[in-house]
């Protein structure tokens, strides 16, 4: 057993000069990588001593080869000091807050002792406070004049970023050297450290100007050898190559007691180097680039940002295992399952033990190899040796297998994997699928699981992971299986339903006009897969006929009730009860579909308490599950076999319907241009909080709209409402009345920021029009519709119209994204406790209930903890 | 109080949920049956206009009536802190 240890605490520290020679095996003190025959040199940036990274290579410090040796620092002895580009800040505050000659905070000794008593106690209980203690001392030091310790007058310290000091002498602006900086932050006594929120013991400031520069082993800055063979060094090695070169010619200029403009000279370009190498992307500082232009990665650029080390390799990273493909339709296979090209499940692999129940299956995979689905990519052995069965021989491995070996083998039928599309928005974004391997290059995915993962064929990508552990397998298929997810933890509803032809299908099958022979029954039932028996058929005579209705029952356990409109029920075809000739009231009696059709309000995604929410309820996942895969497939089998399409026609208007639209525009004409008139004149009433102008445009775009509104009810009245357009429509399997409108009668007003479009040129949107034409036409009302075709000058306003929307979307998603990511860290580690409160790890409280009602959404009726006409209606039967 | 005179009382205003101090009794009970000390609970500042309004000292445990779209009205604690 390992010992097990909890981290209690992490602690940052500075490292001290002495820490950084201590750790570091070596001076580096020159800049050349390499001799001549290609060895790196001692003393150089590639020091063998700095670790071993070449296969084969032996450490000379510790001895290890290149897989366990760990890496070594060295060290470069700054000729001269310089700041630390990352302290600049604090040494800013210090230097502030302390005095120029003894060093001291600038309070004086009663005050600071009283702070560091309180300072004290503070840490102890309340080490937040300690920090705002801390800053209030900062402030206060910093204000005084006069060192009330020695009384040695105080100047103004200038910060010039990145790394620059001045002092406001009397006798003008003095730039105080990194050396200086240095001597005076030496002269702080530990005790003001601390009141300056440091711990002397890690962290004495002046550390915070480096004397010593530490110099990554390495494996940090792994050097690439190019097919050519020339080393390509990492920009770290680079810039720490530029580092050394200064440094020595600084030392040398310094030995020979060179003039003091050439040392500053260097010393500044020692500092530049430094700077640059700890972070490169310093304001006011030009960036250090390699010859080629590129500009070289500092220390801070590789953690930095979303490709940097924290988000890009330890918060996220790539993984084995895993898949990545197209995704296209496949609606003969379950929701449950997923199909895997097999390519790709020859070379996922499920590493399963050796037992005597199954080592024939595995000799066969091992025989089958690498090449050979389903086949076995490797073997592991009892003693932990992986064979490879590529280079293998298979029938010696194969006979040799026994229990206790492992056998790392193909993805096969029925193997348990996370699939999941991005953006993973919410938990349904990721769902446990079960193998099916067939022929071709894509997933396949059944589409009635396009919602929850938002996706649609047009090209889209998605990704699968292989779980490799039985416990990962086990936790998959018993919590994340997509059956297990038809429920919607966001609004307590389905989201895994019918969407365009299952909706369609669903509708023209309960039709009470469609009456089905008794071949198409059974093609209907055996594409749906039933098992039983065939009802008896409605009509007997004069020849045997079937209601779609008869069918769908065939689905339904035998003791559901429900009842409900339909979306259809809308209009002319509205029907308040189930004594309604329009049959859009959907009455389910034990099991029975007695009235009513299917539509997007019965079988359609995401819509709450429908026919199928309570069917899943109250029956089960397993039951959904038989449904969604068994009496859907029977709606798209329908819709195949009778024929959907949409045409022209569909969106036709005789003539008389023209007329009349004609009509209701030459009176929404009118009343804009007395409205105009009325504005002009000076007469006009002004909306509260309006100019005068907005409320002619306001005024006109009511009126339009509500043109636009008739034109819409003249239109629906007119098309023949068993058109497969309006079906559509109608049902919710596609588009909206709107949509219709647009096609058949006018596009209408188009908008930008929800304005009529006035911005182009002077006074108009484009030079067909007089300046100060404010008529329906010259601002974007746009008459024809996409039957009639568009005017060049009404493509023109849609375009606009249609740009903004584009615009639109993209400003969203990426806005809503950043939001959805700052509220999931915020929020990723708050848990609901056995007694249903919200709490963070550390027990503090969010909620004092969870939800503030207690109610998990995905087990409760719509939201509501319980839905009591249902409970009553299910206990004595059925309601009147 | 504040130094300006109010022109209006606060705790009458729509958006004010009721406050109220909770005696230090049932306090004591709260806390128990939450099992939480009491700086684990949400906190409320002094200087927060109705914890002055009401006379709330650092220390104390303010009980508040709000209104919930999903549970009707409910009833939180803050605790009162100095800063």
């Amino acid at each position: 057993m390992v010992e097990e240890k909890i981290i209690k605490e992490i602690k940052f520290g500075i490292l001290s000069p002495d820490e950084i020679r201590k750790m570091s095996v070596t001076a580096i003190v020159t800049s050349e990588l390499y001799d001549e025959d290609g060895r790196p040199v001692p003393g150089g940036l590639m020091d063998p001593r700095l670790g071993a990274i070449a296969p084969g290579q032996v450490c000379m410090t510790c001895g290890n080869d290149a897989k366990t040796c760990p890496g070594h620092f060295g060290h470069i002895e700054l000729a001269r000091p310089v700041i630390h580009v990352g302290f600049a800040k604090y040494i800013h505050d210090i230097l502030r807050a302390t005095c120029r000659r003894c060093g001291r905070v600038l309070l004086p000794e009663a005050e600071l002792k009283r702070y560091l008593r309180l300072l004290d106690r503070l840490e102890e209980r309340w080490p937040l406070l300690a920090k705002l203690l801390v800053t209030v001392v900062k402030k206060k030091a910093s204000k005084v004049t006069e060192c009330p310790h020695c009384g040695e007058r105080q100047y103004k310290i200038v910060f010039d970023k990145p790394y620059t000091f001045y002092e406001d002498r009397p006798e003008g602006r003095i730039q105080l050297t990194p050396l200086e900086i240095r001597t005076r932050l030496e002269r702080i006594p530990n005790d003001d450290v601390r009141l300056l929120g440091l711990d002397p013991q890690s962290a004495r400031p002046e550390w915070m100007v480096l004397t010593v520069l530490p110099v990554p082993p390495v494996h940090v800055r792994p050097s690439i050898v190019l097919e050519t063979g020339i080393h390509a060094e990492d920009d770290l090695t680079h810039k720490l190559a530029d580092i050394v070169r200064t440094n020595e010619r600084l030392r040398e200029l310094l030995d020979s007691g060179a003039p003091q403009t050439l040392i500053d000279e260097h010393w500044a370009l020692l500092q530049y180097h430094v700077a640059t190498y700890i972070d490169n992307e310093l304001p006011r500082i030009p960036v250090a680039r390699h010859r080629g232009g590129r500009p070289l990665k500092g220390l801070a650029q590789r953690l930095k940002g979303k490709e940097g080390r924290f988000r890009g390799n330890l918060s996220g990273k790539r993984v084995d295992y895993s898949a990545r493909t197209v995704i296209s339709p496949d609606p003969n296979i379950s929701i449950n399952e997923v199909g895997v090209p097999v390519e790709i499940a020859k070379i996922l692999t499920v590493r399963v033990p050796v037992t005597s129940w199954n080592i024939e299956e595995m000799r066969r995979y091992v025989l089958n190899g690498p090449d050979k689905w389903p086949g076995a990519n490797y073997v592991i052995r009892s003693d932990g040796r992986k064979i490879d069965l590529r280079y293998a021989d298979r029938k010696r491995i194969a006979e040799m297998l026994e229990p206790g070996w492992f056998v790392e083998r193909h993805l096969r039928d029925g193997d348990i994997v996370l699939f999941n599309r991005q953006p993973s928005l919410h938990r349904m974004s990721i769902m446990a699928h079960i193998v099916k391997v067939l022929p071709g290059k894509t997933f396949r995915l059944n589409l009635l699981v396009c919602p929850p993962y938002n996706a649609d064929f047009d090209g889209d990508e998605m990704n699968l992971h292989v779980p490799r552990t039985e416990e990962a397998q086990a936790e998959a298929r018993e919590l994340m299986l997509v059956q297990y997810h038809i429920l919607s933890p966001r609004y307590g509803g389905p989201i895994i339903g019918g969407l365009q032809d299952y909706i369609s299908g669903a509708y023209l099958l309960t039709s009470k006009a469609t009456l089905l022979s008794i071949e198409d029954v059974v093609d209907l039932l055996s594409a749906a897969g039933y098992r039983g028996e065939i009802p008896e058929p409605a009509i007997l005579s004069p020849k045997k006929r079937w209601t779609g209705k008869q069918l769908v029952s065939l689905f339904l356990p035998k003791e559901f009730n429900f009842r409900g409109k339909a979306r259809v029920s809308a209009g002319i075809f509205a029907c308040e009860n189930e004594w309604c000739w329009n049959d859009s009231f959907i009455t389910i009696k034990k099991g029975e579909l007695l009235t009513g059709v299917l539509d997007k309000k019965a079988v359609g995604a995401e819509q709450p308490e429908n026919m199928m929410h309570w069917l899943i309820k109250e029956y089960g996942t397993d039951y959904a599950r038989y449904v969604y895969d068994h009496m859907f497939k029977m709606f798209i089998r329908f819709i195949e076999k009778r024929g959907f399409t949409m045409t022209i026609d569909d969106v036709a208007l005789p003539p008389e319907a023209k007329e009349k639209i004609r009509e209701v525009l030459k009176e929404a004409e009118k009343k804009v241009y007395e409205l105009i008139e009325i504005y002009k004149q000076g007469k006009l009433e002004p909306v509260p909080g309006r100019t005068l102008e907005e409320s002619l445009e306001l005024r006109i775009l009511d009126v339009l709209s509500e043109a636009r509104k008739k034109v819409e009810d003249i239109t629906v009245n007119y098309l023949d409402p068993f058109n497969n357009v309006f079906i559509m429509a109608r049902t919710g399997a596609r588009g909206n009345e709107l949509n219709i409108t647009q096609m058949a009668a006018l596009l209408g007003q188009q908008s930008v920021r929800g304005e009529r479009i006035h911005r182009g040129y002077l006074g108009r949107f484009l030079p067909h029009f007089k300046p100060g034409d404010l008529g329906p036409a010259a601002r974007g009302f746009v008459y024809s519709s996409f039957y009639d075709g568009l005017s060049p000058v009404e493509v023109f306003f849609h375009a606009a119209g249609g740009r903004e929307g584009l615009v639109d979307t993209a400003v969203r998603t990426s806005q809503s994204g950043y939001m959805q990511r700052r509220l999931i860290n915020a929020l990723q580690d708050l848990r609901v406790e056995y007694d249903g409160t919200v709490r963070t790890p550390y027990g503090e409280l969010v909620q004092f209930v969870y939800g503030e009602d207690g109610v998990d959404p995905m087990k409760s009726a719509h939201g509501k903890a319980v839905n009591i006409d249902r409970e009553i209606e299910r206990v004595i039967g059925w309601r009147v | 109080m504040a130094k300006q005179k109010k022109k209006f009382n606060i705790l009458e205003h729509e958006l004010v949920p009721r406050h109220e101090i909770v005696p230090p009794d049932e306090a004591i009970r709260i806390l128990r049956e939450l099992n939480i000390r009491p700086e684990q609970l949400p906190w409320l500042r002094v200087t927060d206009p109705v914890a002055r309004e009401i006379g709330a000292k650092p220390g104390d445990i303010v009980r508040i009536y709000r209104k919930s779209p999903t549970a009707g009205e409910i009833v939180v604690y803050r605790y009162v802190v100095g800063y």
